[in-house]
Protein backbone atom coordinates (compact mmCIF):
# COMPACT_ATOMS: atom_id res chain seq x y z
CA UNK A 1 0.00 0.00 0.00
CA UNK A 2 0.92 3.52 -0.88
CA UNK A 3 1.12 5.62 2.00
CA UNK A 4 1.86 9.23 -0.05
CA UNK A 5 1.34 9.67 -4.02
CA UNK A 6 4.37 11.46 -5.90
CA UNK A 7 3.92 14.67 -8.12
CA UNK A 8 3.17 13.11 -11.18
CA UNK A 9 0.78 10.70 -9.96
CA UNK A 10 -0.99 13.86 -8.48
CA UNK A 11 -1.32 14.92 -11.75
CA UNK A 12 -3.62 12.17 -12.63
CA UNK A 13 -5.60 12.75 -10.30
CA UNK A 14 -6.23 16.66 -10.20
CA UNK A 15 -9.25 16.75 -12.37
CA UNK A 16 -11.11 14.49 -10.33
CA UNK A 17 -10.29 16.17 -7.40
CA UNK A 18 -11.17 19.26 -8.14
CA UNK A 19 -14.20 18.38 -9.36
CA UNK A 20 -14.76 16.88 -6.00
CA UNK A 21 -15.48 13.36 -7.76
CA UNK A 22 -11.91 11.74 -6.42
CA UNK A 23 -12.61 8.55 -3.84
CA UNK A 24 -12.31 9.03 -0.77
CA UNK A 25 -8.89 7.19 -0.07
CA UNK A 26 -7.33 9.01 -3.04
CA UNK A 27 -8.65 12.19 -1.65
CA UNK A 28 -6.93 11.93 1.36
CA UNK A 29 -3.38 10.62 -0.22
CA UNK A 30 -3.86 14.06 -2.42
CA UNK A 31 -4.47 16.37 1.27
CA UNK A 32 -1.70 14.39 2.46
CA UNK A 33 0.22 15.36 -0.66
CA UNK A 34 -0.39 18.81 -0.95
CA UNK A 35 0.21 19.71 2.41
CA UNK A 36 3.67 18.68 1.79
CA UNK A 37 4.16 19.93 -1.38
CA UNK A 38 4.17 24.16 -1.77
CA UNK A 39 4.34 23.77 -5.38
CA UNK A 40 1.56 21.25 -6.08
CA UNK A 41 -0.80 22.88 -3.38
CA UNK A 42 -0.19 26.05 -5.96
CA UNK A 43 -1.36 23.70 -8.79
CA UNK A 44 -4.83 23.19 -6.86
CA UNK A 45 -5.75 26.43 -5.64
CA UNK A 46 -4.58 28.20 -8.94
CA UNK A 47 -6.37 25.67 -11.14
CA UNK A 48 -9.63 25.87 -9.06
CA UNK A 49 -9.38 29.60 -9.42
CA UNK A 50 -9.22 29.05 -13.37
CA UNK A 51 -11.90 27.29 -13.61
CA UNK A 52 -13.81 29.21 -11.08
CA UNK A 53 -13.21 32.73 -13.16
CA UNK A 54 -14.08 30.99 -16.24
CA UNK A 55 -16.84 30.01 -15.24
CA UNK A 56 -18.35 33.22 -13.86
CA UNK A 57 -17.63 34.94 -16.99
CA UNK A 58 -19.74 32.47 -18.89
CA UNK A 59 -22.34 33.53 -16.32
CA UNK A 60 -22.39 37.05 -17.42
CA UNK A 61 -21.84 36.15 -21.14
CA UNK A 62 -25.72 36.33 -22.43
CA UNK A 63 -27.38 36.52 -25.66
CA UNK A 64 -28.15 40.52 -26.44
CA UNK A 65 -31.53 41.34 -26.83
CA UNK A 66 -31.10 42.07 -30.48
CA UNK A 67 -29.38 38.76 -31.10
CA UNK A 68 -32.20 36.85 -30.06
CA UNK A 69 -34.54 39.28 -31.77
CA UNK A 70 -33.34 38.44 -34.85
CA UNK A 71 -33.05 34.87 -34.08
CA UNK A 72 -36.73 34.84 -33.58
CA UNK A 73 -37.67 36.83 -36.99
CA UNK A 74 -35.00 33.86 -38.71
CA UNK A 75 -37.29 31.04 -37.20
CA UNK A 76 -40.39 33.04 -38.28
CA UNK A 77 -41.12 33.49 -34.64
CA UNK A 78 -41.41 36.57 -34.39
CA UNK A 79 -44.75 37.01 -32.42
CA UNK A 80 -43.10 35.04 -29.37
CA UNK A 81 -40.53 37.60 -28.89
CA UNK A 82 -42.27 39.30 -26.19
CA UNK A 83 -41.99 36.47 -23.99
CA UNK A 84 -38.59 36.28 -22.45
CA UNK A 85 -38.48 35.15 -19.26
CA UNK B 1 -30.69 20.69 -15.09
CA UNK B 2 -30.13 18.90 -18.95
CA UNK B 3 -31.36 15.35 -16.96
CA UNK B 4 -34.93 17.06 -16.53
CA UNK B 5 -35.57 18.44 -20.20
CA UNK B 6 -37.33 15.68 -21.17
CA UNK B 7 -39.93 16.33 -18.57
CA UNK B 8 -39.89 20.22 -19.14
CA UNK B 9 -40.56 20.15 -22.95
CA UNK B 10 -43.32 18.08 -24.45
CA UNK B 11 -41.62 16.04 -27.44
CA UNK B 12 -45.21 15.78 -29.00
CA UNK B 13 -45.60 19.37 -29.02
CA UNK B 14 -42.20 19.84 -30.45
CA UNK B 15 -42.37 16.88 -32.95
CA UNK B 16 -45.65 18.64 -33.93
CA UNK B 17 -44.46 21.52 -35.09
CA UNK B 18 -46.11 23.42 -31.96
CA UNK B 19 -44.63 26.79 -32.23
CA UNK B 20 -44.93 28.37 -28.51
CA UNK B 21 -43.32 24.94 -27.74
CA UNK B 22 -40.52 25.57 -30.04
CA UNK B 23 -39.90 29.57 -28.76
CA UNK B 24 -39.97 27.96 -25.06
CA UNK B 25 -37.21 25.49 -26.54
CA UNK B 26 -35.82 28.46 -28.09
CA UNK B 27 -35.70 30.70 -25.34
CA UNK B 28 -34.10 27.90 -22.95
CA UNK B 29 -30.90 27.39 -24.93
CA UNK B 30 -30.25 30.05 -27.17
CA UNK B 31 -27.92 31.86 -24.46
CA UNK B 32 -26.27 28.47 -23.84
CA UNK B 33 -26.00 27.85 -28.06
CA UNK B 34 -24.72 31.26 -28.28
CA UNK B 35 -22.29 30.82 -25.49
CA UNK B 36 -20.73 28.17 -26.80
CA UNK B 37 -20.31 29.35 -30.39
CA UNK B 38 -18.73 32.75 -28.76
CA UNK B 39 -16.25 31.06 -27.14
CA UNK B 40 -15.49 28.80 -29.66
CA UNK B 41 -15.26 31.31 -32.67
CA UNK B 42 -14.72 34.61 -30.89
CA UNK B 43 -16.43 36.29 -33.72
CA UNK B 44 -19.84 38.02 -32.50
CA UNK B 45 -21.07 37.39 -36.08
CA UNK B 46 -20.13 34.05 -36.66
CA UNK B 47 -21.50 32.94 -33.35
CA UNK B 48 -24.93 34.24 -34.27
CA UNK B 49 -24.77 32.62 -37.79
CA UNK B 50 -24.05 29.35 -35.86
CA UNK B 51 -26.94 30.34 -33.39
CA UNK B 52 -29.30 30.45 -35.86
CA UNK B 53 -28.19 27.36 -38.10
CA UNK B 54 -28.30 25.26 -35.30
CA UNK B 55 -32.19 26.45 -34.23
CA UNK B 56 -33.14 26.37 -38.33
CA UNK B 57 -31.37 22.65 -38.57
CA UNK B 58 -33.22 21.67 -34.88
CA UNK B 59 -36.26 22.89 -36.14
CA UNK B 60 -36.15 20.84 -39.60
CA UNK B 61 -35.42 17.43 -37.26
CA UNK B 62 -37.41 18.09 -34.59
CA UNK B 63 -40.18 15.52 -36.32
CA UNK B 64 -38.01 12.90 -36.70
CA UNK B 65 -36.52 14.06 -33.02
CA UNK B 66 -36.60 9.76 -30.93
CA UNK B 67 -35.11 11.12 -28.16
CA UNK B 68 -32.42 8.31 -27.99
CA UNK B 69 -30.26 11.37 -26.52
CA UNK B 70 -31.23 14.49 -24.57
CA UNK B 71 -32.60 17.10 -25.81
CA UNK B 72 -29.67 19.09 -24.45
CA UNK B 73 -27.20 16.92 -26.12
CA UNK B 74 -28.33 16.85 -29.29
CA UNK B 75 -29.09 20.55 -29.70
CA UNK B 76 -25.13 21.03 -28.50
CA UNK B 77 -24.18 18.21 -30.81
CA UNK B 78 -25.53 20.31 -33.74
CA UNK B 79 -24.22 23.57 -32.24
CA UNK B 80 -20.76 21.90 -32.49
CA UNK B 81 -21.01 20.75 -35.62
CA UNK B 82 -21.76 24.04 -37.03
CA UNK B 83 -19.29 25.32 -35.01
CA UNK B 84 -16.55 23.23 -36.48
CA UNK B 85 -18.12 23.93 -39.97
CA UNK B 86 -17.47 27.65 -39.65
CA UNK B 87 -13.56 26.85 -38.58
CA UNK B 88 -12.83 24.63 -41.23
CA UNK B 89 -14.39 26.76 -43.32
CA UNK B 90 -11.80 29.90 -42.44
CA UNK B 91 -9.09 27.34 -41.94
CA UNK B 92 -9.48 24.24 -44.99
CA UNK B 93 -5.87 23.67 -44.15
CA UNK B 94 -6.37 22.90 -40.53
CA UNK B 95 -7.00 19.32 -39.33
CA UNK B 96 -9.86 19.82 -36.52
CA UNK B 97 -11.60 16.40 -36.61
CA UNK B 98 -12.70 15.42 -32.90
CA UNK B 99 -10.86 11.47 -33.18
CA UNK B 100 -7.97 11.29 -31.68
CA UNK B 101 -5.15 11.73 -33.49
CA UNK B 102 -1.36 10.27 -34.18
CA UNK B 103 -0.02 12.03 -31.33
CA UNK B 104 -2.50 13.19 -29.30
CA UNK B 105 -0.85 12.29 -26.43
CA UNK B 106 2.69 14.24 -26.08
CA UNK B 107 3.45 14.69 -22.31
CA UNK B 108 4.39 18.21 -23.24
CA UNK B 109 0.61 19.67 -22.30
CA UNK B 110 1.01 18.44 -18.87
CA UNK B 111 4.06 20.51 -17.67
CA UNK B 112 3.95 22.28 -15.06
CA UNK B 113 6.10 25.60 -15.46
CA UNK B 114 4.35 28.15 -12.92
CA UNK B 115 4.11 27.97 -9.64
CA UNK B 116 2.98 31.23 -8.55
CA UNK B 117 0.05 31.76 -6.08
CA UNK B 118 -2.38 34.79 -7.42
CA UNK B 119 -5.40 33.35 -5.68
CA UNK B 120 -4.96 36.00 -3.48
CA UNK B 121 -5.45 39.06 -5.71
CA UNK B 122 -8.60 40.94 -5.31
CA UNK B 123 -11.77 39.81 -7.21
CA UNK B 124 -11.59 43.49 -8.74
CA UNK B 125 -8.97 42.52 -10.51
CA UNK B 126 -9.61 38.91 -11.00
CA UNK B 127 -12.44 39.80 -13.12
CA UNK B 128 -11.51 43.23 -14.75
CA UNK B 129 -12.37 43.99 -18.03
CA UNK B 130 -8.79 43.56 -19.35
CA UNK B 131 -8.69 40.32 -17.53
CA UNK B 132 -11.69 39.22 -19.09
CA UNK B 133 -10.14 39.86 -22.11
CA UNK B 134 -7.43 37.85 -21.38
CA UNK B 135 -9.52 34.72 -20.33
CA UNK B 136 -11.16 35.13 -23.92
CA UNK B 137 -8.02 35.05 -25.40
CA UNK B 138 -6.21 32.14 -23.84
CA UNK B 139 -9.44 30.03 -24.46
CA UNK B 140 -8.73 30.42 -28.01
CA UNK B 141 -5.50 29.33 -28.05
CA UNK B 142 -6.40 25.93 -27.18
CA UNK B 143 -6.28 23.87 -30.26
CA UNK B 144 -9.97 23.07 -30.80
CA UNK B 145 -10.57 19.64 -29.75
CA UNK B 146 -9.37 20.93 -26.34
CA UNK B 147 -11.35 24.07 -26.43
CA UNK B 148 -14.78 22.21 -27.76
CA UNK B 149 -14.34 20.40 -24.24
CA UNK B 150 -13.25 22.88 -22.03
CA UNK B 151 -15.98 24.62 -23.10
CA UNK B 152 -18.94 22.15 -22.78
CA UNK B 153 -17.88 20.61 -19.54
CA UNK B 154 -16.59 24.13 -17.65
CA UNK B 155 -18.36 27.12 -19.36
CA UNK B 156 -21.81 25.18 -19.68
CA UNK B 157 -21.40 22.77 -16.98
CA UNK B 158 -22.15 19.38 -18.82
CA UNK B 159 -20.76 16.35 -16.94
CA UNK B 160 -18.75 14.17 -18.19
CA UNK B 161 -21.23 11.78 -19.51
CA UNK B 162 -22.90 14.41 -21.16
CA UNK B 163 -19.86 15.78 -22.85
CA UNK B 164 -18.82 12.58 -24.35
CA UNK B 165 -22.17 11.63 -25.63
CA UNK B 166 -22.10 15.29 -27.20
CA UNK B 167 -18.83 14.57 -28.40
CA UNK B 168 -19.72 11.57 -29.36
CA UNK B 169 -15.56 10.43 -27.73
CA UNK B 170 -15.12 8.01 -24.50
CA UNK B 171 -14.94 9.48 -21.39
CA UNK B 172 -11.63 8.55 -20.95
CA UNK B 173 -10.64 11.14 -24.06
CA UNK B 174 -12.98 14.01 -23.00
CA UNK B 175 -11.00 13.87 -19.16
CA UNK B 176 -7.38 13.48 -20.83
CA UNK B 177 -8.38 16.42 -22.67
CA UNK B 178 -10.08 18.44 -20.12
CA UNK B 179 -6.88 17.74 -18.29
CA UNK B 180 -5.03 18.95 -20.87
CA UNK B 181 -7.61 22.24 -21.47
CA UNK B 182 -7.64 23.34 -17.72
CA UNK B 183 -3.67 22.94 -17.13
CA UNK B 184 -2.56 25.19 -20.06
CA UNK B 185 -5.59 27.84 -19.38
CA UNK B 186 -4.10 27.72 -15.65
CA UNK B 187 -0.38 28.17 -17.41
CA UNK B 188 -1.66 31.02 -19.50
CA UNK B 189 -3.53 32.41 -16.58
CA UNK B 190 -0.22 32.37 -14.25
CA UNK B 191 1.38 34.18 -16.29
CA UNK B 192 -0.69 36.95 -16.76
CA UNK B 193 -1.59 37.51 -13.13
CA UNK B 194 1.84 36.50 -12.03
CA UNK B 195 2.51 39.64 -13.46
CA UNK B 196 -0.30 41.81 -12.24
CA UNK B 197 0.86 39.84 -8.56
CA UNK B 198 4.62 41.57 -9.30
CA UNK B 199 2.89 44.95 -9.70
CA UNK B 200 1.01 45.15 -7.21
CA UNK B 201 3.96 44.72 -4.36
CA UNK B 202 5.77 47.28 -5.96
Amino acid sequence: MRNDINCDAFLEELSDYVDGVLGDTLCKEIERHIEDCGNCRVVVDTLKKTIYLYHETAAQTLIPAEVRERLFHRLSLEDFIQEEK
Amino acid sequence: MNENDLQEFSLQLLRSGDRAEVARLVDAYSTKIYRLALKMLSNPQDAEDVLQNTFLKAMQALPKFEGRSSLSTWLYRIAVNEALMTIRRAKPEVDITLKNGENEDTDDDLLLTSFTDWCCLPEGELMSSEAQNHLDKAIHKLPEKLRIVFILRDLEGLSIRETSETLELTETAIKTRLLRARLKLREMLSAYYGERLGQEKI
